[in-house]
């Protein structure tokens, strides 16, 4: 059946039923003491499969693990150790108030709520901040070496504009070292026997039965063996799409797989189309890119961001003297300067790339300069404070930092959509959960910076081990067998759709696909989007997709590691995710954090959001078209305010 | 009471620590045993050296010297029972190293059965990666060497009664190629020391930054000294300043 | 830029492998080292050849997957730099390049360039954390850290456990591996308790694997991207030794 491009059905509303009601802070508390629990006897018999060994899911796997159930996790990777929160750089946010600056629970809340643009489920993210308290202490005592002042406590750093220093961190490797504390947990309980840990196993379909969600269909990609793993229940720590833009600062690896193949069994997918940009990245160097370079965004502190004032300005940097320099954001926001948004400063950034102002290869950067911080502070502090940054850029770049300015442009960084959840962190289909990135849950229309690695913990150490047990409660559930129907029907698709994607042979290999896709992603879905934009977009995906399944080539066989055979199954997922992402963009006519239509803003380019027709969560339906249930957000505590930076 | 219970599955699962004894069997122990031999020897290499240097107060100081080192000990120890003590502690030490860097070395081929087609450029230390043929001519070197100035089979004199008439009788210019193979083990010796003191300190736990400095310099320091101190005898007699 | 890449190439664990020599054409010096990959990648795709297989992920140095001996040197010839974040500008037009995998009797070889490195995996499940199970933990100030600590533990912690100190080692030993993890925990005062046990435990499961002994001759710190010490080391033989010696 083909349907016009943006078309969908409207749904039945859908509502998050598992929330306790109350006074907001009461809320995890009540949650907590009143929820179901299993018996100690009785979580060794029951398997939860966990995909995914992220901070979310490491942290899940080890403490499931550590609660007594029989754990199987599962990565892609050759080490669990290699998951992609390994590479956050900032750090991680906490309501601890230990600089005694005025921080609390409700004042993160209230910032994770306004920095979502008022998109976000209220008893979520109170939970989220509330349990951000602990998460350091976990972390803490699992040895993680968080940067510590001269007198042996730990130090905190003001990140992403927020009034509050509440962001722990260690050095730039915050990530990596909270990763290695899941990790070693995890490990840990592997040692103990009570979590398996498969590596190197791609999860390509979930089994549902029942209307339960029953296991997974995995692919050893050493030997390219289909072998199904049944479970009572499932939790998917899979990760974010942002690979959907090709290019991103997502690993390589990173896909969008196991919440795809879970949301066409019937999981649904809230908000795909609000992702998240971050303006300073190390901008594309030619068409063999194979990935983009996060710098910390703490560089606009001190560097001040510029462009030729006249389109076409080929001038090396130092040759253009002050007046012919147009510091763009410190114009058009006199008041934040370099330091506005995320999103404001990528928007400002493609504007003036669009006029032909541009620097660098193919005029898609701007200056990032720290000539004036140099001078100012002079080059010690400057490199006290950025040293290792100026050297990642000088390692990629060649070029120095304290001698030419960087340039930088925007890059796809988070993805804030993902599988529909409940306040337990249930999908729409019983016993499948989902956590940390790969769910849509807490940060609502626009990630602040050191939330992620929060949310992560937060779901695998802290809220899904309490809320997992209400299901698990009803288990074990009826023994299954591979040989049951449901299970060889979702194993023979997997099987089927590798032939096909080998059977192809064609002419064109995926990566090839997937540059293009990601093409067409950044340039109609990306930092702006229009109604005429995703439309057009939706036409090019569908016939990109018809001419993948008609012209990919994929090498080798199935019964082999097979990178490229890997590749392609992560393709064709990202192209009905890509549909769907515009689809979602376009049927969301206002702008809203890192959702931007250019229809919807104000006078000053502002986003415009329309709380009267779009307060609530699009979570879609597998179907074509696809179906949009809403569920309405209610604000009982915050009063949803206009952003403003001008 | 629940929680604490499955916990204590998981905390029982943890192997408990394997004992002394496989300590003992692991790499590091017989790095352990690398490192106290080494040591043993090095000490012995110095007082053997100090020793030397009592040829440049003459012949009769120098065979006194000879003699008295027979009867070290005395009188609680009968005549040359000190000097056997010696002896014996330095061949366990001089065994317990050898066969120490034997299991290593043997281990170090099986860990890469397969070899790089590019040879791997040395980026570390020379001296370092030198240690296990530098061993072997040093071993090779104190046969020759015992043979001639303790047994005196190929010495000229070979009369233990006169060990300053065997030494320089040992090194006569004639015998220049008996000296160059001297000067050479002494040398391999040098470079052996070098790598091995500092390696010896950090088997036995070095670990500061500070400390690693400090142990490079003494390993060079007691490398230098060891050389020089040695080659002073073959180069003096060489010379005409002993004979 | 024109270079002509020897890969080694073998087709699962049991095969045997060679050298293969590729020209690739029309690089770039802003190209990395896994984007020369990628482009002969495709090249023999569309040619209809099987790709070259190699780990990698994060491409920005941080996740250990990629690591490959390029012409003798672990991660190539840029110091504290992985093979992810080695740019062709190091290199000269008409090169060639030899590329091998990481050769350990621990590390199998899986295909090509891809090793099999659960053998870390194992050594960390014998001891590298310390058992604090969630919800136990007192408060994060209950403890300070003296600063020094905390940035040594750090400096032993940014191990990415990529391998590469195995590589290069002339022994095939992973002890800068997992002395890094023992430096780490060891320094901070919450893993105290599990010190002896855990240095000798992680030990055993590092010669368990058929990694070769340590002989301090610094070559794994030298092309160790994080610049790992070598005096982790110390402080894993300190932990081991001592232990035995107290008979813990």
């Amino acid at each position: 059946m083909t349907t016009n491009p943006g078309e969908f059905v409207l749904g039945e509303p859908i509502a998050d039923t598992a929330a306790p009601d109350g006074p907001l802070a009461e809320r995890w508390t009540r949650r907590r003491s009143t929820g179901r629990l299993v018996n100690p006897a009785n979580r060794r018999r029951l398997d939860v499969i966990v995909v995914g060994s992220g901070l979310a899911g490491g942290s899940a796997a080890a403490t499931l693990g550590e609660l007594g159930y029989r754990v199987r996790c599962y990565c892609y990777q050759d080490s669990p150790r290699r998951a992609h929160s390994i590479a956050a750089q900032g750090g991680i946010n906490a309501a601890k108030n230990y600089r005694n600056d005025g921080d609390s629970v409700e004042r993160l809340f209230h910032d994770t709520i306004k920095g979502g643009d008022f998109r976000s489920r209220e008893s979520n993210v109170y939970r989220l901040a509330e349990v951000s308290v602990e998460i350091i202490d976990q972390c803490v005592a699992q040895g993680v070496p968080f940067a510590r002042e001269y007198g042996g406590l730990l130090d905190t750093r003001s990140f992403g504009g927020a009034q509050v220093s509440r962001t722990f961190y260690a050095r730039g490797q915050t990530g990596q070292q909270l990763l290695l504390g899941a990790y070693q947990a995890l490990e840990r309980q592997v040692n103990a026997g009570t979590v398996t840990m498969h590596t190197r196993h791609e999860m390509l379909d979930l089994i549902v039965v029942d209307g339960r969600a029953r296991g997974i269909v995995v692919r050893d990609l050493e030997t390219g063996a289909v072998t199904v793993d049944l479970a009572d229940a499932v939790v998917l720590a899979s990760g974010g799409y942002g690979n959907v833009f090709h290019l991103s600062t997502n690993a390589k690896g990173c896909n969008v797989t196991a919440s795809w193949r879970a949301h066409r069994r019937g999981a649904l997918f809230a908000n795909p189309a609000f992702t998240q940009i971050h303006p300073t990245c190390i901008p594309v160097s030619g068409d063999h890119q194979s990935k983009l370079t996060l710098m910390s965004e703490s560089l606009r502190n001190d560097g001040r961001v510029w462009v030729p004032a006249e389109a076409g300005d080929t001038r090396a940097p130092g040759d253009i003297p002050e007046d012919e320099r147009d510091y763009f954001l410190e114009r058009r926001y006199p008041a934040y300067g370099n330091l506005v948004p995320r999103d404001i400063a990528s928007r400002a950034t493609k504007a003036v790339c669009d006029d032909g102002r541009g620097v660098g290869p193919g005029g898609r950067g701007v200056y990032l300069d720290f000539a004036d911080a140099l001078e100012r502070l002079g080059r010690a502090t400057v490199e006290a404070r950025y040293g290792n940054l100026f050297e990642m850029y000088e390692r990629i770049t060649g070029d120095d930092p304290y001698q030419t300015p960087m340039r930088i442009y925007p890059a796809v960084h988070y993805t804030m959509g993902g599988l529909w959840v409940d306040y337990d962190l249930r999908s729409t289909i019983p016993g499948l959960f989902v956590i940390g990135e790969a769910n849509f849950s807490d940060h609502g229309a626009n990630r602040l910076g050191a939330s992620a690695l929060m949310q992560g913990l937060a779901d695998g150490y802290f809220v899904l081990p309490n809320t997992i047990g209400a299901y698990l409660a009803d288990g074990p559930f009826p023994k299954l067998t591979p040989k049951h129907p449901d299970v060889v029907e979702a194993r023979t698709a997997v099987t089927d759709q590798v032939r096909r994607l080998l059977t192809i042979d064609g002419d064109r290999s995926v990566d090839s696909f997937h540059r293009e896709l990601g093409r067409i992603m950044w340039e109609y879905c990306g930092m702006e989007r229009t109604d005429a934009g995703l439309r057009k977009a939706i036409e090019l995906i569908r016939s990109l997709r018809e001419e993948f399944w008609a012209r990919v080539k994929v090498p080798g066989t199935g019964a082999e590691l097979n990178q490229s055979l890997e590749r392609a199954g992560r393709v064709a997922d990202f192209f009905e995710l890509a549909e769907l992402m515009c689809v979602d963009a376009l049927h969301r006519t206002e702008s809203c954090g890192g959702h931007f239509r250019a229809e919807s803003q104000t006078p000053d380019g502002e986003a415009l959001r329309d709380d009267e027709h779009f307060s609530y969560v699009a979570a879609w339906e597998h179907a074509t078209p696809p179906v949009l249930h809403k569920e309405e957000l209610a604000f009982e505590y915050e009063t949803p305010s206009q952003r403003s930076y001008s | 009471m629940v929680v604490s219970g499955t916990r204590d599955r998981a905390a029982a699962a943890t192997p408990p620590a394997p004992g002394r004894k496989a300590v003992y069997r692991s790499t590091v122990g017989a790095k352990g045993v690398m490192a106290v031999s080494g040591l043993l020897l090095l000490l012995f290499l110095v007082a053997h050296m100090a020793g030397n240097l009592k040829i440049f107060f003459g012949a009769e100081s120098f065979d006194h010297y000879a003699h008295w080192l027979r009867d070290i000990g005395a009188p609680v120890l009968p005549h040359t029972w000190y000097l056997w003590i010696q002896r014996f502690v330095l061949t366990a030490a001089l065994v317990g190293h050898a066969w120490a860097a034997t299991v290593l070395a043997l281990r170090a081929k099986r860990a890469r059965p397969v070899r790089y087609a590019h040879r791997p450029k040395v980026q570390g230390s020379y001296a370092a990666r030198t240690m296990r043929w530098g061993g072997v001519i040093i071993l090779l070197f104190l046969v020759w060497h015992l043979l001639d100035l303790t047994v005196g089979t190929v010495n000229p004199v070979g009369n233990p009664a006169t060990p300053y008439a065997n030494v320089v009788a040992g090194f006569a210019p004639s015998r220049w190629p008996v000296t160059l193979f001297y000067a050479l083990a002494v040398v391999a010796i040098g470079f052996h020391v070098r790598h091995g003191l500092f390696s010896a300190l950090r088997t036995l736990g070095q670990r500061t930054a500070k400390g690693e400095q400090r142990a490079r310099v003494a390993a060079l320091g007691f490398a230098i000294i060891l050389c020089a101190g040695f080659l002073s005898v073959p180069f003096a007699v060489l010379v005409g300043l002993v004979g | 830029m024109k270079l002509t890449l020897r890969i080694w190439r073998q087709k699962d664990r049991d095969a045997r492998g060679r050298m293969v020599a590729y020209d690739v054409d029309g690089l770039s010096a802003d190209m990395s080292f896994l984007e020369v990959l990628d482009v002969l990648n495709e090249q023999l795709t569309t040619a209809g050849d099987e790709p070259v297989a190699f780990d990698h992920d994060c491409r920005e140095g941080i996740c250990g997957a990629c690591g490959m001996v390029i012409n003798g040197v672990a991660h190539g010839p840029q110091k504290l730099t992985t093979a992810c974040q080695l740019h062709m500008r190091h290199f000269k037009d008409g090169d060639t390049i030899d590329v091998e995998p990481w050769r350990a009797r621990a590390f199998p070889v899986v295909k090509d360039l891809v090793v099999d490195r659960s053998a870390f995996d194992r050594i960390i499940q014998a001891g590298g954390y310390i058992s604090a199970p969630t919800g136990s933990a007192p408060d994060a100030h209950a403890t300070p850290v003296p600063k020094v600590d905390a940035d040594a533990a750090f400096e032993a912690a940014a191990c990415i456990g990529c391998g590469a100190c195995v590589a290069a080692c002339p022994n095939g030993s992973a002890m800068l591996f997992t002395a890094a993890k023992v430096a780490h925990l060891g320094t901070l005062p919450q893993g105290q308790p599990e010190r002896p046990s855990r240095a000798t435990s992680m030990l055993a499961a590092h010669d368990e694997a058929g990694f070769g002994g340590c002989t301090n001759t610094g070559e794994c710190t030298a092309v160790c991207p994080k610049g790992i010490p070598l005096t982790v080391i110390g402080s894993l033989n300190h932990d081991v030794l001592g232990a035995a010696v107290r008979g813990r």
